[in-house]
């Protein structure tokens, strides 16, 4: 088992087309059961071609008609990505992960907005995107680092995720599913949720939660695993040393209005039963410890 | 994205909210001539610079004749402005604003801010004018007033009035302030702002609402439909590296330490900065190749890193993904290379074909410190900085 998807979740790609989505569908097309996963492209100026064996539509209503699909990944360009989210959502599917990074927020805004009341739910966007591993990767993560196991994975940045998972599959300790929820200010599934199915799923024994500064994700987080969380839980907040005001790369990791610092999360996130680390290279081996009890 | 008041207050002015008159100078000249021009009696001299606290920091002043505005202006421009925003160096001023003055009654906050939580714009308001919005929100929360704006129905008038009204605008301005409020959130939308501050709004002795101040902050993915706001950038108010940095496509603020940080992907690259303190050191900058760290993207991180005076040791912290650990390593010993590197390098490389890479980096003759982990790697950048002297 797994969180979100698996070896039968069947993917439309938008933005297949375009130079990013060309190079990451083949990469995660050759991944474990990826080839029988990708199903299917849009662009509705290509409609009718194929990519890699894979057709491309003209809507994503279109492609999960004729596919059957229920998820879709967007790589395309941040004007044209919010419109994106808004097609697939429109068109009912049960998970949209949206790769692109630099949407505008106001664009995020108006898209969260819609996205109300209906089904389809988001990851991103200016995520990795989401593994499970040896059954499906959707997204730019490199795949190879991955081990099947029962360590879940949940984090907002892209490669600060890659060093975790390293360092668990280094210790010999697979990993259920890892998700990468993205840098943006605006966005789909945050850490609570993502802790609330990893807390549900039978195939998860622990988690290892990576935030970062700016917002208040973690600590809301933090005190529904206090009241809630039955499995054991390391974090690690990067962004200690960084200076209040300013945008660390990520659109969302910047401590404003004296709120969002590392260290009053670290703080809440240790109130609340975390076993919290502030050495990055020590997220796998306090894992460890953890597990062998 | 930030501007300038006078900048700030054109856009205002575009919305229909009422701001001083006033001009931009750049020299003592213009701004007598500018008070001239606006007549009498009383003028406001004010610095111009991103950051705020100016008033505290001496760059606003009130001038009671012509000759006191050339006075003023005079010390004013060219001073180096220090608030507790800029730092301890301070912002060379540069550019002044020439404002008529205003009759004050009372001062209010009014703010916008993107609310991450609840994913709306939220419009902040208070009594409390003139001060910091987060000394107020330590001290009497209650006096702060919070609306989350429905993105599809917009600023109700009725939802502005009450907000008006709850900060003690009187009856008789409560027209004008609630234009006020719609024009801000109708701004802050069309402008794609992610922060927009009027501290203080005021009221007049005859009941009128004007915006005495006005700070924006843009949304920089969201520039490229706003080449009006683009124009509006000053590149004296930034700082030379980042600007440099941002021609390169690379993420790069500069800290006060003397490590250089080289690293793909913005959490690690905090990461990295975090574990360099962890280890007793400190970092001289956050620097974020990303994705495609190619060899002339990692040789001008090299040039930008070595211009910093304190610089004592470079750290590069690669997690090799989709980029293979083999190029990244290219990538750097040819940066190497073609710099002249003259303070020591530690490379920790990890990912897709990471044997190849530091095959590479031994074999390439350069005095390259090579690292197994996070950890090996600060501990070993933070030890070879202490020998430098």
């Amino acid at each position: 088992m797994s969180i979100l998807i698996n070896k039968d979740t069947r993917v439309i790609t938008q933005g297949m087309t375009g130079k990013v989505g060309q190079f990451h569908t083949q990469q995660c097309k050759a991944y474990a059961n990826g080839a029988n996963c990708f199903v299917a492209g849009v662009n509705p100026k290509k409609a009718g071609e194929e990519f890699e064996g894979i057709p491309v539509y003209v809507s994503v209503r279109d492609a999960k008609a004729a596919t059957g699909a229920t998820v879709s990944v967007i790589y395309v360009p941040p004007a044209g990505a919010a419109a994106a989210i808004d097609e697939a959502v429109e068109a009912d599917l049960d998970l949209v992960i949206c790769i692109t990074e630099g949407i505008p927020v106001h664009d995020m805004i108006k898209t969260r907005y819609r996205m109300q009341g209906k089904k389809t739910v988001l990851i991103g966007p200016n995520c990795p995107g989401l593994i499970t591993p040896d059954e499906i990767k959707i997204g730019i993560m490199p795949g190879h680092i991955h081990k099947k196991g029962r360590i879940g994975v949940v984090s907002r940045s892209g490669t600060l995720t890659y060093e975790a998972v390293g360092q668990l599959t280094a210790l010999g300790y697979g990993q259920s599913s890892c998700v990468g929820i993205g840098g943006d200010p605006i966005n789909g599934l945050k850490h609570i949720d993502v802790m609330r199915l990893f807390n549900e799923d039978p195939d998860t024994d622990a988690v290892i939660m990576v935030g970062e500064i700016g917002g208040t994700d973690e600590e809301e987080c933090a005190r529904w695993i206090k009241a809630n969380m039955q499995k054991p839980v390391v974090g690690f907040i990067a962004g200690v040393t960084a200076p209040p005001g300013k945008r660390m790369g990520h659109a969302g990791a910047i401590i404003s209005g004296g709120q969002g610092g590392a260290d009053e999360k670290l703080a809440v996130m240790e109130a609340s039963g975390i076993h919290i680390t502030r050495n990055p290279a020590e997220m796998g081996r306090l894992m460890q410890k953890l597990l062998r009890g | 994205m930030k501007i300038h008041e006078y900048q700030g207050k054109e856009i205002l002015r575009d919305f229909g909210i009422p701001v001083p008159r006033g001009q931009a100078c750049f020299s003592v000249d213009e701004a007598v001539a500018a008070a001239e021009g606006l007549g009498g009696p009383v003028w406001v001299v004010k610095a111009q610079i991103h950051a705020g606290g100016r008033g505290k920091g001496g760059g606003v002043k009130v001038a009671k004749s012509p000759d006191e505005v050339r006075q003023f202006a005079q010390q004013i421009l060219g001073m180096q402005l220090v608030t507790h925003q800029t730092g301890p160096a301070g912002q060379t001023v540069r550019r002044l604003l020439i404002e008529e003055g205003a009759r004050i009654a009372r001062e209010f906050y009014l703010g916008m801010v993107v609310d991450r939580a609840a994913q709306r714009v939220a419009l902040i308001a208070s009594s409390e004018g003139g001060m910091e919005i987060e000394e107020v929100a330590k001290h009497s929360p209650e006096k702060i007033h919070t609306v989350r704006i429905d993105p599809q129905a917009g600023l109700g008038e009725a939802e502005a009035a009450s907000v008006v009204k709850a900060i003690g605008i009187p009856s008789a301005a409560v027209a004008e302030a609630v234009a006020v409020l719609q024009g801000l959130y109708r701004a802050f939308v069309e402008k794609d702002a992610m922060l927009a501050e009027i501290n203080p709004l005021v009221l007049t002795a005859d009941d009128r609402i004007i915006a005495l101040d006005a700070k924006f902050n843009f949304d920089s993915n969201a520039l490229y439909r706003h080449p009006e706001i683009v124009a509006m950038r000053d590149l004296d108010e930034e700082d030379p590296a980042e600007i440099e940095a941002s021609k390169f496509d690379l993420s790069y603020i500069s800290l006060e330490g003397d490590i250089g940080c080289l690293v793909n992907g913005a959490g690690l690259a905090m990461a990295t900065m975090d574990i360099i303190k962890l280890y007793g050191g400190s970092p001289a900058n956050f620097l974020d190749v990303g994705g495609g760290a190619t060899t002339e993207k990692v040789t001008e991180a090299f040039k930008l890193m070595l211009k910093n005076p304190h610089l004592k040791a470079i750290l590069v912290n690669i997690f090799g993904g989709i980029m293979k650990c083999d190029v990244i390593a290219e990538g750097v010993v040819a940066a190497a290379r073609q710099v002249s590197l003259n303070v020591p390098l530690v490379v920790r490389l990890e990912g897709t074909n990471v044997d190849l890479g530091k095959q590479i980096l031994a074999d390439s003759g350069l005095p390259i410190i090579s690292a197994n982990d996070m950890a090996d790697a600060a501990e070993k950048v933070v030890a070879a900085a202490r020998e430098v002297k």
